[in-house]
């Protein structure tokens, strides 16, 4: 097992050198390069211009440049981003939190809803709970975000859902909190719009994987004989069902984060989330090549660890599967 | 003549050497999925809407209402009549943008573009990918390894960023134009083939070990032939259920770019597009923010309807 984790890992490094030469190649590219925001200042010559480049190592080859950015990102140093002025890797660490606050709550909120309706589904199949479940789980799919975010706001922030009594559900749509002070209810109330909107796709991936690895679970001979044995449904489903049935489950989990990552960027720029993915946006719009390049790299790594974990934990829980 | 199952196990799907019986088979089980009929149906009436858009359209999608004799001139600022009191929407059956064009045409004109891009980016997502798939997984060895490494890396990036950064760069180049409609096509097609490479190798790599590839090879037919004539057809229904369900996934992400500013450029209308200003109109137009996404919804939900009913009635296995 140990041998395995390290092969893999050891393996992952190729894979993240490609990356980073790809999208090097990608944002080196950018209109401008990275001194776009200083060509419009008229304060700065284009005598400035070229001593900058020349100080900067713009002048010299793209491999050479590659292989410092390579070095300096190694040691922590990301650049400098010109659209927030301060260091990359600071810029995004300080937005890191927000982004985390979101995404764990839509990550735990999904994976708890997801997988209780998938064995729902599952156990009553062919329900009329079970169509409702794979009947809302297809409306997750086929959603835009960005159309959903906007439709909750219209219900939620803009009109208000009526409550009986006069009183009506009315939520913020903007933010992390209203104040500085740190307000629990407050910051609750900043989070259900977001977490909603960023955890539906997930949740209907999670419940439709659920609801058929659990189907093909349940068909399988050694529950027909755990029922044989007279065991009651509960313990052949719990003990023998779901421990089986949840491994390629994990798998999923892991590999969604891409997608959880592109919602996010869509989610926080709607929601005025101060997160990484608004972070990302706002760059793009200003042509922070450092901080692009930054983040680009960041989420890549997180996904190939990721990906590597989904691999790791699956060897792990299945002892069928052989990891050589 | 009775349909035979696979022999070998890593696809699952229906891999039938007599096409006649499978095909008779096929649509029975199609028909079965009501809900995949229903997508079909949905989906070609959308088709049809996005063909006779002129004809049915009953305004030009760029003409600007400024009002007619009867209510207040308008003259671009602040908000069109429409916006103002809902009671001057008359002859617009769904309302006006925030431009004061007609919705309703837009509409119908936005489903040319999110269409066309969906299926043309597809095409070219399926080309790339089943010829690369198709030369790994017959082929294995170095080539293999190569094109297999080479989907890692880009399945290894998440797309909606790399996308992001691709068209703003493309937007950045020259003029926010040059986004057009085949640029936004090349982009997503050639992105998103990896998937397709992965599923027509795994099919190649047990099809390629079947006596009738061996037969064929007996006989000195051309690698070429043997790939194209004799394996390709038997690896088609994997990937027609992956396609159909990608056009799906390739008109959110369109529609997702243009809603960002990073797709369509107006005033060419796309479904995405449509939506950029929805935001800060919500509060006073909600027509402009739901029926664009609705049609999305609406299109998405039912490819991904057929595409379900596709998946079972090629793959009986996978219910």
């Amino acid at each position: 097992m140990f041998t395995y984790v390290v092969r893999r890992t050891l393996q992952a490094i190729p894979l993240l050198i490609a990356i980073s030469v790809i999208l090097y190649g990608i944002l080196y590219n950018m209109p401008g390069g990275p001194l776009a925001p200083y060509l419009q200042n008229p304060h700065i010559t284009p005598a400035d211009i070229e001593r900058l480049k020349h100080n900067l190592g713009m002048d010299q080859p793209v491999y050479i440049q590659y292989l410092k950015w390579l070095g300096h990102v190694l040691t922590g140093d990301m650049g400098y981003s010109t659209s927030n002025s301060e260091p990359v890797f600071q810029a995004i660490l300080e937005r890191v939190p927000a982004t985390l606050e979101l995404m764990l709550t839509s990550f735990v909120f999904s994976v708890l809803i997801g997988v209780a309706a998938g064995i729902i589904s599952a156990v009553y199949r062919y329900s009329l709970v079970d169509y409702f479940i794979t009947t809302l789980a297809f409306f997750g799919q086929s959603m835009p975000v960005f159309w959903f975010a906007l439709m909750m706001q219209l219900a939620f922030a803009v009109h208000g859902i009526p409550l009986p009594f006069g009183y009506q559900i009315q939520l913020p749509s903007a933010g992390i909190s209203s104040g500085d002070t740190f307000d629990f209810g407050d910051r609750l109330a900043h989070l259900v719009l977001p977490v909603i909107v960023l955890s539906l796709l997930a949740l209907a991936l999670y419940s439709r994987f659920m609801r058929s690895s659990l189907l093909e679970v349940l068909g399988t001979d050694y529950m027909r004989t755990a029922a044989a044995k007279g065991l009651n449904f509960r313990t052949i489903l719990f003990k023998h069902g779901l421990k089986n049935a949840l491994i390629p489950v994990v798998t999923i989990l892991a590999l969604s984060l891409p997608g959880i990552l592109g919602g996010a960027i869509i989610t926080e720029t709607i929601f005025a989330w101060p997160g990484a993915g608004r972070l990302f946006y706002n760059a793009l719009t200003q042509s922070d090549i450092a901080l692009l390049m930054g983040y680009l790299i960041m989420v890549a790594v997180l996904v190939v660890f990721c990906n590597l974990l989904a691999d790791v934990l699956y060897a792990w829980l299945d002892p069928r599967v052989k990891y050589d | 003549m009775a349909t035979n199952a696979p022999a070998a196990p890593p696809s699952t799907f229906v891999v039938d050497d007599d096409l006649q019986v499978s095909k008779v088979t096929f649509w029975t089980r199609l028909r079965r999925h009501k809900l995949a009929v229903a997508g079909m149906v949905v989906l070609a009436l959308m088709i049809l809407a996005a063909i006779f858009a002129g004809q049915l359209a009953p305004f030009d999608p760029n003409f600007i209402d400024n009002g007619t004799a009867a209510v207040p001139h308008w003259n671009g600022t602040p908000l069109p009549p429409c916006f103002q009191d809902k009671e001057l929407c008359w002859g617009h059956p769904l309302g006006t943008d925030e431009v004061g064009r007609d919705l309703l045409s837009r509409l119908l004109f936005g489903a040319r573009i999110s269409l066309t891009v969906g299926l043309s980016a597809v095409l070219m997502e399926v080309l790339i990918g089943t010829i690369l798939g198709a030369i790994s997984g017959y082929y294995g060895g170095w080539v293999d390894y190569i094109i297999m490494r080479v989907t890692d890396v880009f399945l290894s990036i998440p797309l909606l960023p790399l996308l992001l950064v691709l068209t703003a760069i493309v937007a950045a180049s020259s003029t926010k134009a040059s986004l057009s409609f085949g640029v936004i096509v090349i982009i997503i097609g050639a992105l998103s083939w990896p998937t397709v490479a992965r599923l027509v190798r795994a099919s190649f790599l047990s099809l390629r070990e079947r006596e009738f590839a061996e037969a064929a090879r007996a006989l000195g037919n051309s690698d070429r032939r043997i790939i194209f004539r004799h394996l390709l057809p038997n690896a088609v229904a994997p990937i027609v259920v992956q396609a159909t369900l990608d056009v799906a996934g390739v008109i959110i992400t369109e529609s997702t770019l243009s809603f960002l500013g990073l797709g369509i450029q107006p005033p060419t209308a796309s479904w995405g597009n449509m939506l950029a200003n929805a935001q800060s109109n919500l509060s006073i137009a909600w027509w402009a923010a739901v029926f664009p996404g609705l049609c999305i919804l609406v299109t998405v939900l039912s490819i991904n309807y057929m595409g379900d009913g596709l998946r079972d009635a090629l793959d009986p296995n996978m219910r």
